[in-house]
């Protein structure tokens, strides 16, 4: 095995023994095949410097290359921004490990070596992250090759395999250049996402939320903090803002909405679909830290005479907010809440049951205009998943879902 | 159903009330976002004002009185200038220095950087803790009981704290800064004659009307050495360093970058008031009774009792506790957080001991030796704290030409790198930063003998 500090600054010769430069860069072209080293660049003081292609490559040891071919056959060096280029973009760069689900920095990069007929091929097999590499780093160049493999056997290891590997680069175009998805990191829990979204500078930030998908990026969006999904948004171009925000709960919306500038706001809200952008509206006249702030549109709302089959096929056959799901609240025929079922309850119950006969007691809801910490209370009290909010005349409005009375606990701590 | 015109009239009343109020809410955010983006630059340059700083400034005071105030303007402007190339590199690239060091300069340089700042903060880290023995030493406490305490204090505190938490500590421990001030008024100083001083002396001196109060400084080489130690004392190279990592944490973007960069005045603007504080309490007292030497803060904290009165010296006292345990709770974190974050490993208090424990155990070590070696019976304390002040001095210049580099790259600041006035600036202050640690480290290196009257800080 091989590391690309060893091969950096590699002499090279040709098939003649003529000394040809040094190994300034690798580059992959992730085109082509996504770890392979398809090209050194060899510099060579005030001349120009030579490009070698990997079948040009006869032997490669740490700090030598000889090549199959004459120095004449190699081609001259134009900057290509479809190369990743080892030592510019990766060493000492940070990438997101998306096994570990967290951002580290390259100290190191192992190669593989696979011989085919007289030639050399270099595979990156894996990332190096520790110690091992930080050694190489610090060492090459001030005592011999041998010597520093001696004494990164004793380190231990820490390496990311290749596949994991997600590099960040905030320029878009690049991205497309260089074939770079994201779909490793759409792969990751959003609350994952968002932790390493966190870690990450603001235009490494802007560049994953550009490069997921809206649905993925809505549930990233909502685990992080306030300030940041307010910085993400206002840069973002209000289309995709709109769209992002959509598809976000509507009290996280509206949250979000509400920290934005009054102007952005106005915007986005002008740029979502009309029903999508009324829920938003109708939330984001409520105090953010009342029961009417921390309250979802989205919510199920069935007739008490329905029965437990009635409803249930009800819910299939809508597009149901499974995360709202946890409570169906009971209306009468005026509309005014009469009481809310578990859907524990719902399942368990016998098929033709009524479900005014399945509701918990005692009868429990909030307005609009009630402070959280009454909200804290009457979830503590009553143990609750959910508490439906209800207008001055009894209607329920919308529902506090415990995750968002975790979510505001918490940041009160 | 038919409405009664009452309450279409009850309603609009209604209406009014919730435009007000959502006016109210709006100005409210942008009061909150504000003290959102402040803190880091109030908090770094009080960290200046630690234990050996009080040392450098009441020495100052005390050898020269009035005569070393006019440097505090343009120190402080030299403050401002390097502090806030580095709040807004943070502010822009959302990365801290010793990322962008990284970064850019790669793995090798790094760590050459980031062991200096170990060494060297930890000489600072040495120093608050003598501080903190001194000054409870004043208020009869022994510093086998209170050197112990302060490292737990200090030690649990950080590990057990939330950043938003500590923030609010550490801004407390800001206030307490103006026992200084109280200090400086029992010491009853010619307030106005000091406030003459704060002009550019050398000018001022030799005009007529003032020539009474104002008089020329004497250019000898121990008043030229008090003045790179004011400065070396002000602009350290830790400072860099923790501003921008805090910049980044509270996520201060472009945006907010103005908020910041007020943040970043203020401080500059409050340390140096402070700073003339301490110096016109010190020349009041010490200076005006012909007491022109002494060997530590604790000292000019219990000169001041015959002068000014027990509660001045008291207070005096507090203050330099309150420096030192201040300094003593940030200085050892922001190195492990730079030293980890250059280098690669994982680092945080909010990660597990064993997820960081090089990030744990450096921290760890760092107050344990450094209260340690404080409690050794025989202590070399002023070696270790000119050694201390020799590295700082060595450092600083290697930090500013980074931080310069860095701030004018266009790739990585685009429309942000200094205009070329500011680089004038910017260079001009570093360049004088530069010679004068230069000239010190000369002081340093071949004529030790004045070293017990050079700054120490």
């Amino acid at each position: 095995m091989l590391h690309a500090t060893e091969v950096l600054g590699a002499e090279t010769y040709d098939a003649g023994g003529n000394f040809v430069g040094r190994v300034k860069e690798l580059f992959i072209e992730p085109a082509d095949q996504p770890n392979r080293v398809s090209r050194l660049l060899l510099g060579r003081g005030q001349y120009q410097p030579l490009v070698a292609r990997h079948e040009q490559v006869a032997f490669v040891a740490p700090g030598t290359i000889r090549l199959n071919v004459n120095e004449k056959a190699l081609e001259l060096y134009q900057p290509n921004e479809s190369w990743l280029a080892v030592r510019k973009d990766l060493l000492d760069q940070q990438i997101i490990d998306t096994s570990g689900r967290k951002v580290v920095r390259v100290n190191d990069l192992d190669l593989h070596e696979q011989r085919t007929n007289g030639t050399v091929e270099m595979r990156v097999s894996q990332v190096d992250v520790g110690l091992k590499g930080a050694a190489r780093r610090l060492l090459q160049g001030i005592v011999s090759h041998s010597v520093i493999r001696r004494i990164q056997e004793k380190l231990p290891p820490r390496a990311i395999r290749w596949e994991f590997v997600n590099l960040i680069e905030p320029d878009p175009l690049r991205r497309v250049k260089l074939r770079m998805t994201q779909e490793k990191l759409a792969r990751l829990h959003p609350a994952d996402l968002a932790d390493i979204m966190e870690e990450l500078s603001p235009a490494e930030r802007q560049a994953i939320v550009a490069s997921l998908d809206e649905e993925t990026a809505a549930e990233a969006l909502a685990e992080l903090d306030a300030r940041l999904q307010a910085q993400i948004v206002e840069k973002l171009d209000p289309e995709k803002a709109a769209d992002i925000i959509e598809e976000m709960d509507p009290d996280e919306a509206a949250d979000l909405l509400a920290d934005l500038s009054p102007e952005t706001s106005r915007e986005l809200l002008q740029e979502m679909p009309r029903e999508e952008a009324q829920e938003v509206r109708a939330l984001l006249r409520f105090e953010e830290n009342s029961a009417g702030g921390m309250m979802n549109t989205d919510f199920v709302l069935v007739g008490e005479t329905a029965t437990r089959n009635e409803v249930v096929e009800w819910i299939r056959g809508h597009d149901v907010n499974l995360e709202q799901l946890d409570t169906v609240f009971l209306v009468d025929q005026d509309a005014g809440f009469t009481g809310a079922v578990g859907t524990a309850r719902l399942l368990l119950a016998a098929s033709e049951q009524k479900l005014a006969t399945l509701r918990s007691e005692p009868l429990v809801s909030i307005s609009p205009e009630s402070s959280e910490k009454e909200v804290f209370e009457l979830f503590d009290k009553y143990n609750l998943r959910s508490l439906v909010v209800v207008d001055p005349s009894g209607r329920p409005i919308g529902a506090i879902t415990v995750d968002d009375v975790v979510s505001r606990l918490r940041s009160r701590l | 159903m038919t409405t009664w015109p009452i309450f279409e009239k009850l309603e609009a009343l209604r209406l009014r009330g919730q435009r007000v109020l959502q006016r109210f809410r709006r100005v409210r955010r942008r009061v909150a976002i504000i003290l959102a983006v402040v803190g880091p630059g109030l908090i770094t340059s009080n960290v200046n004002n630690e234990a050996g700083g009080i040392y450098t400034y009441s020495l100052a005071g005390a050898q020269f009185g009035y005569n070393v105030l006019w440097i505090l303007i343009p120190m402080g402007f030299a403050l401002f200038v390097t502090e806030e190339m580095c709040a807004r590199m943070g502010a822009v690239t959302g990365k801290g220095l010793s990322d962008l060091i990284r970064e850019e300069y790669g793995f090798r340089v790094t760590f050459f950087v980031m062991c200096a700042v170990l060494v060297v903060n930890f000489g600072n880290v040495l120093a608050e803790f003598a501080g903190v023995a001194t000054a409870m030493e004043l208020f009869g406490v022994s510093k086998y009981i209170s050197v112990p305490i302060a490292a737990i204090l200090v030690w649990g505190l950080v590990l057990q704290g939330t950043s938003r938490w500590l923030e609010k500590i550490f801004m407390a421990f800001c206030l307490v800064y103006l026992s200084y001030v109280v200090s400086a008024v029992l010491a009853k100083p010619h307030w106005w004659v000091a406030a003459l001083h704060l002009l550019p002396t050398p000018l001022v001196g030799w005009v007529p009307p003032f020539q009474q109060w104002v008089k020329p400084p004497q250019w000898t080489p121990e008043y030229m050495l008090i003045l790179a130690g004011l400065l070396g004392a002000t602009i350290a190279p830790w400072q860099h360093f923790y501003l921008q990592a805090a910049v980044v944490e509270k996520r201060v973007g472009p945006r907010q970058y103005r908020q910041a960069r007020t943040d970043v005045m203020v401080g500059s603007i409050s340390a140096t008031i402070i700073i003339f504080f301490i110096i016109v309490c010190a020349a009041a007292t010490l200076f005006t009774a012909g007491q022109h030497h002494i060997s530590n803060a604790g000292d000019a904290a219990k000169a001041l009792e015959p002068l000014a009165g027990r509660f001045a010296s008291a207070l005096f006292a507090l203050g330099l506790l309150n420096a030192s345990l201040f300094a003593a709770s940030i200085l050892p974190l922001s190195t492990c957080y730079v030293i980890c974050e250059g280098l690669g490993f994982e680092a945080g208090v909010d990660r597990k001991w064993n997820e960081a424990p090089i990030f744990y155990w450096l921290y760890t070590a760092m107050i344990v030796f450094g209260a340690g070696l404080i409690l050794m019976p025989k202590a070399p304390l002023v070696r270790v704290a000119v050694l201390s002040q020799v590295g700082q001095g060595l450092l600083l210049p290697f930090i500013l030409l980074f931080v310069l580099m860095l701030v004018n790259r266009r790739d990585l600041m685009g429309e942000q790198t200094n205009s070329r006035t500011y680089n004038v600036l910017a260079w001009g202050t570093s360049l004088a930063m530069i010679l004068l640690t230069l000239a010190l480290l000369w002081v340093g290196l071949f004529r030790p003998q004045d070293l017990p009257a050079a700054p120490v800080g």
